[in-house]
């Protein structure tokens, strides 16, 4: 055990340059999940839990495709960021180190399997 | 006293709830309970990606009363996370930090969140 106080440990050590990154991020998604979410919003009502061939057939339109995979993708990333906040904040001790990389597990998992599928509906794979 | 035994900022029990930190906590809830409304829009996706059976039965589980009661509080929980997140983005600019001002702000953001959602739902409902 160091006699060192935790701050003494750092102080004149400089920054590590790499802080601002999630606050950045976690705006850069917030911002860019303004268009992205309210556009969902709206298909999904548009869709208003349709027949399979139906909703098939819309998330198989290029432009719906690309902006479902840009909104999972942008999505995920912002609720990863979030979530990993509220685990640093709650989550204590080797039991908020295995919370953490659970969450980001999860959230790489949700993301292939939310790609994939919109992939398999464009191909017409799912009919 | 042990490290884990030093009391935790912020002081809740010490503090007076007011507007601020009552909404602050609420874009905290918010944003959690989208993480797990992202769950389902993964999951709805991966049914459209694997068939009309699989569809059938995610539609028939988010078009079910409970279904609709999630989707319902979702609705409002995306329109009070972008409401207080663009709040958020004004602070983070360095705008309407006022007292008064962040006050008005915060009131304007719950009674948007509200009226939107109520809005959306009626539309949904009687369309």
């Amino acid at each position: 055990m160091s006699l060192e106080s935790p701050l003494g440990k750092v102080l004149g050590a400089g920054s590590a340059k790499a802080g601002a990154h999630h606050w950045i991020a976690q705006r850069m998604t917030a911002v860019a999940m303004v268009p992205l979410g309210l556009w969902f919003l709206f298909s999904m009502v548009a869709l208003d839990h349709g027949t399979h061939s139906f909703v098939a057939a819309w998330v198989s339109q290029p432009q719906n495709g690309i902006l479902l995979i840009l909104l999972v993708l942008t999505l995920l990333y912002h609720s990863a960021l979030g979530l990993q906040v509220i685990v640093e904040d709650y989550v204590h001790g080797a039991l908020g180190y295995i919370t953490l990389i659970a969450v980001k597990f999860l959230h790489v998992i949700l993301a292939v399997a939310a790609v994939y599928s919109v992939i398999v509906t464009s191909l017409g794979a799912g009919q | 006293m042990a490290r884990n035994d030093r009391p935790l900022s912020p002081h809740l029990s010490v503090y007076r709830w007011q507007i601020s930190n009552t909404l602050s906590i609420i874009h905290r809830m918010t944003g959690f309970a989208l993480s797990i409304g992202a769950m389902a829009l993964v999951g709805w996706l991966v049914s459209v990606g694997s068939g009309p059976n699989a569809y059938a039965s995610v539609n028939g589980l988010y078009g079910s009363v409970i279904g609709m009661i999630a989707l319902f509080g979702w609705t409002f929980c995306f329109f009070y996370h972008l409401c207080n997140g663009i709040r958020h983005l004004f602070w983070d600019i360095g705008k309407g930090f006022e007292e008064q001002r962040a006050k008005q702000t915060g009131i304007l953001v719950v009674v948007s969140a509200l009226l939107l959602t109520v809005g959306l739902w009626a539309a949904i409902l009687a369309g």
